[in-house]
C-alpha cells in the first residue's frame, strides 16, 4: 500500500477521530447519563413538574404568570418577579415563557431601565398598598432567566395582606403559609432565602378549597 | 446569618473544596499524560483513528495534527447545524443559517462558546448533544494537550519530541473528562437539572393559561460546559436557567467545576517538571487574582451604583433571587477569570465598575486560572516574560525551570502576548468605525462602547460571556466573530508549541547562585505585576472611554 502524503494522512486521522469522539462523547456518554437520570432521578430529570388536582400545573423551577386573560395580575395569587421571557411582540403580563429565556440586558444607567423600575415600583405599591420606598428590589427588577420561580421573603410578606383580602382568609393564616414555603439558605449559607411562588399559590388554592373560600 | 457572612462562607467552602481536590486531580492528570500503558478501550480508539500511539511527535507535527483535528471539527459542527432539519431528535428546528452556523462552529471548536443564538429556538437536541457538546469535550482536551506539550518542553531535554497529540486528546477525554462528567452530571440532575428527550410541549398553568415546557439532554452538557470551561448554554439564559442550574447548591457546584481543572493543572505542571514548588508559585498567582477579582465584583455589586439600580434599591437586575448578589458575583468573577463564559446573571446589567472588573478579568488573557490548559500555557508564557524582565534587571541570562530564555524563546512569548490584544483592539475599532455593527448596540452612552469591547475581548480570549444587549446575530458579528475566535485560539497555540519545541531541545541547566528562584513570593509578585502591567498598558485607554467613563460620571 502506497503511503499517503502526511498532510492528507493527518486529515484522515482527524476525520476518523471526530467520528470516534462523536460516538463516545456525543452518543454513549449522554445516553448513559440520560438512562441513569431517568431511572434514578425521574422527577428532577423531567423538569420537577408539580400537579394539582391530578393534572400537571407547571414546573416548580419555572415561574408562571398569575394574570387574567388581559394580563392584569390576579389579586388572589402571589405574583412573581417581572419577566422578560416573552415571545417578541407579545403584550405585557405574558412573560415566563420558557421558549424565550433571557434577561433585559439593560445597563445600570440606561434611562429605559430606570423607567421600567419606576413603573414596576408604582404598580407594585398601588397593587399591594405599600409605600413605594418599601418596595423590595426583586419586585422591580427582571431576573437573569426571565423564569425566576422565586421571590424574596420580603416581597412575599408585602403581598400577604392583598392576597388574604382577595381570598377572605385571615392574614395570619396566609402569613404562616408563606413561612412554611420560605426556603432558607442551603446548609445555612449557600444562596439566599426565597419563596417559591407556584408552590405557595398551589398551597393557597388547596387551602381555599378546604376552607370553602 | 447576615448575607455577607453567608457570602464569605460560600466562597470559603469553595476555596476549601478546591484546596482538597487540586492535588489528587493534578497528580492524576500528570499520571494520565505521562503513563506508557494504554487502556484496552484506548487501543481500540487508536485503531479506529488509524494512528500509532507510540509515535512521539515533533512540535510541528503535533501542531499540524491539532490543526487538522480542529479544522475538521469546525467542518463537522457546521454540517451538523446546516442539516439538522433532516436529522432525528431535532425538536422541529430547521437548519441553521450559514453565517450563524459558521460562527457557532468556530465558537465551539475554539472553546469560546460565544452564542449568537437561543438554544431553545435554534438548536435541536441532536445538534446540541452530538455536535456542540462533543466540542465541549474535544476543545477542552485540545487545550489541556497543548499545555501538556509545553510542559514537556520544560521537562524534557535534548529532544525534538513533544508527545503524541492523538494520545493526549484521547487519554484526557477518556480518563479525565468523561468519568468526571458522568459523576458531575448525575449530581446536577439530582439537584434538579433536566435530562430528557421530551420535545417542547404546552402545559396548562395553575390559572389555566398555557406555557411552553422545554426539555433536552441538558445535565450531560451542563457539566462539561462548566468543567471544560466552554460555557455555551443549552438554553438562552445559560446557567441562569433553572433547568441548567436549579438551586444554590448546584450554583456553588458549577463554580467549583469551572475552577477545578485549571487550578489542578498547576499541580500537574509542578509534578511533570519535578518541582512541585514551581506549580504552587503559578497557583499562587492565579488564586491571588481570582480572589481579588471575586472580592471586587462582590463589592461593586453590593454598592448598586447606577441610576436605575439605585432606584431599584439593589443590583438585582439580571440576577436570580436564589443566587442573590454573592452567588452571582462569585460566578461572574469565576467565569471570566477562566475562559468559561457561562453566566448565571447578566453582565450587561452589572454596575459600571462590577462590569469593568469582568472585562478586565478577560483582558488579563485568561490566565488566572484561565481556560482548561489554555490558562496554564498562557501563564507559563507570562512567566517566561517575567524571568526575562527579571534577568534584564540583574543582567544575567534569564532561566525558567532549568531552561535558558534566549531571543528565540522571547520572540515566541512576545508574539503570544501581542496576538490577542491586537485582535481585540483592531476588531473593536472596525466595529465602531462602521454604521451597521454600531446599530447592534442596546445601551446608550459609554455603556454601548463597553458592549462592543466586551464582545471582542470575550471572543478573542475564547471566553464566550457577553454584554448580551449587543444584538450580535448579524452577518457582521457572525463573520468577524468566527474569524477572531479562530485566530485568537490557534495563532497563540502555534507560538506555544514552537516555544515548547525550542525548550525541549535545550539541555537542562543546573541551578546556580545566579539563577533567579521562581518558586518564591518575590517571583509570584513579579508575575502578577507583569500581568497587570501588560493589561494596563494595552487596554487602559479603551477602558477609560467605556466602563470608567460610565462609572465615574
Amino acid at each position: 500500500m502506497s503511503r499517503l502524503p502526511t498532510w492528507i494522512g493527518q486529515h484522515l486521522a482527524a476525520v476518523r477521530a471526530i467520528i470516534v469522539l462523536t460516538l463516545i462523547t456525543g452518543g454513549l456518554y449522554p445516553l448513559l447519563v440520560l438512562g441513569i437520570a431517568q431511572a434514578a432521578f425521574r422527577n428532577q430529570a423531567n423538569g420537577s413538574l408539580v400537579t394539582y388536582n391530578g393534572k400537571v400545573a407547571g414546573s416548580s423551577l419555572l415561574c408562571q404568570e398569575f394574570t387574567d386573560p388581559k394580563g392584569n395580575p390576579l389579586p388572589r395569587y402571589f405574583q412573581p418577579r417581572p419577566s422578560t421571557a416573552a415571545a417578541p411582540g407579545s403584550k405585557t403580563g405574558f412573560g415566563c415563557d420558557p421558549n424565550y429565556s433571557g434577561a433585559s440586558n439593560l445597563g445600570p444607567n440606561n434611562p429605559a431601565l430606570l423607567k421600567n423600575v419606576q413603573s414596576y415600583k408604582a404598580a407594585y405599591a398601588a397593587f399591594n398598598r405599600v409605600p413605594p420606598s418599601a418596595v423590595p428590589p426583586d419586585a422591580v427588577t427582571t431576573s437573569a432567566s426571565g423564569l425566576d420561580p422565586y421571590i424574596s421573603p420580603q416581597n412575599a410578606a408585602d403581598q400577604v395582606n392583598r392576597v388574604a383580602a382577595a381570598r377572605r382568609l385571615p392574614v395570619g393564616e396566609v402569613r404562616s403559609l408563606v413561612a412554611r414555603y420560605t426556603q432558607s439558605r442551603t446548609l445555612g449559607f449557600l444562596g439566599e432565602p426565597r419563596v417559591n411562588v407556584l408552590l405557595l399559590n398551589i398551597a393557597l388554592d388547596k387551602l381555599s378549597v378546604t376552607s370553602g373560600g | 446569618m447576615s448575607g455577607s457572612v453567608a457570602g464569605f462562607l460560600q466562597a470559603g467552602l469553595l476555596v476549601l473544596a478546591l484546596a482538597v481536590c487540586h492535588r489528587p486531580l493534578g497528580d492524576y492528570i500528570a499520571r494520565v499524560v505521562t503513563g506508557d500503558r494504554d487502556w484496552r478501550a484506548e487501543k481500540a480508539i487508536y485503531r479506529m483513528m488509524g494512528v500509532d500511539p507510540r509515535a512521539d511527535q515533533r512540535w510541528s507535527v503535533y501542531l499540524r495534527s491539532m490543526l487538522a483535528f480542529s479544522a475538521i471539527s469546525v467542518l463537522a459542527v457546521y454540517l451538523f447545524e446546516r442539516i439538522q432539519g433532516h436529522l432525528f431528535l431535532s425538536n422541529g428546528m430547521p437548519g441553521v443559517t450559514p453565517d450563524l452556523a459558521w460562527n457557532t462552529a468556530a465558537s465551539f471548536t475554539t472553546n469560546t462558546n460565544w452564542q449568537n443564538y437561543s438554544g431553545e429556538t435554534t438548536m435541536g437536541y441532536l445538534t446540541q448533544m452530538s455536535g456542540l457538546a462533543v466540542q465541549n469535550f474535544a476543545s477542552a482536551a485540545v487545550g489541556i494537550a497543548i499545555a501538556i506539550a509545553l510542559v514537556r518542553g520544560f521537562a524534557r531535554s535534548r529532544t525534538d519530541r513533544l508527545g503524541n497529540f492523538w494520545v493526549d486528546l484521547t487519554r484526557i477525554t477518556v480518563r479525565v473528562l468523561l468519568p468526571l462528567s458522568v459523576i458531575g452530571a448525575l449530581i446536577l440532575v439530582a439537584g434538579g437539572a433536566v435530562d430528557n428527550f421530551t420535545a417542547t410541549h404546552v402545559i396548562h398553568t395553575l390559572t389555566g393559561s398555557s406555557q411552553n415546557m422545554v426539555g433536552g439532554p441538558v445535565a450531560s452538557q451542563e457539566v462539561i460546559k462548566e468543567m471544560g470551561n466552554n460555557g455555551g448554554g443549552f438554553y438562552n439564559a445559560n446557567s441562569a436557567h433553572p433547568f441548567e442550574n436549579p438551586n444554590p447548591f448546584t450554583n456553588w457546584f458549577e463554580i467549583f467545576l469551572i475552577l477545578v481543572i485549571p487550578f489542578s493543572l498547576c499541580r500537574t505542571f509542578g509534578r511533570m517538571v519535578g518541582d512541585n514548588r514551581q506549580g504552587y508559585a503559578i497557583l499562587s498567582v492565579m488564586v491571588t487574582i481570582w480572589v481579588a477579582s471575586a472580592a471586587l465584583v462582590s463589592f461593586f455589586e453590593n454598592s448598586h451604583a447606577g441610576t436605575a439600580l439605585r432606584a431599584a434599591g439593589a443590583a438585582m437586575e439580571g440576577k436570580n433571587v436564589a443566587f442573590g448578589i454573592p452567588g452571582s458575583s462569585l460566578f461572574a468573577a469565576s467565569t471570566t477569570v477562566t475562559s468559561t463564559g457561562a453566566v448565571n446573571s447578566f453582565h450587561d446589567s452589572y454596575t459600571p465598575f462590577g462590569g469593568a472588573v469582568l472585562i478586565f478579568n478577560m483582558m488579563m488573557g485568561e490566565v488566572t486560572p484561565g481556560g482548561v490548559g489554555a490558562g496554564l500555557y498562557g501563564i507559563l508564557m507570562l512567566a517566561v516574560i517575567t524571568v526575562f524582565v527579571g534577568g534584564l534587571m540583574v543582567g544575567r541570562t534569564p532561566e525558567y525551570i532549568g531552561k535558558k530564555i534566549r531571543p528565540a524563546e522571547m520572540k515566541y512569548a512576545a508574539l503570544y502576548v501581542l496576538a490577542t490584544p491586537a485582535l481585540v483592539l483592531i476588531f473593536s475599532g472596525l466595529a465602531l468605525a462602521f454604521r451597521v455593527p454600531r446599530e447592534s448596540i442596546l445601551n446608550p452612552g459609554p455603556h454601548g462602547l463597553t458592549e462592543i469591547m466586551y464582545a471582542y475581548t470575550s471572543m478573542a480570549n475564547n471566553n464566550g460571556s457577553a454584554f448580551a444587549g449587543l444584538a450580535t446575530n448579524t452577518t457582521w458579528y457572525n463573520v468577524t466573530g468566527g474569524i477572531v475566535m479562530l485566530l485568537s485560539r490557534f495563532a497563540p497555540m502555534i507560538f506555544v508549541l514552537a516555544l515548547g519545541g525550542s525548550l525541549a531541545k535545550q539541555q537542562t541547566v543546573p541551578v546556580s547562585v545566579g539563577t533567579m528562584p521562581t518558586h518564591k513570593p518575590l517571583f509570584v509578585g513579579m508575575v502578577i505585576g507583569v500581568i497587570l502591567l501588560i493589561v494596563g498598558l494595552t487596554y487602559f485607554p479603551a477602558l477609560a472611554l467605556g466602563p470608567f467613563a460610565e462609572g465615574l460620571h
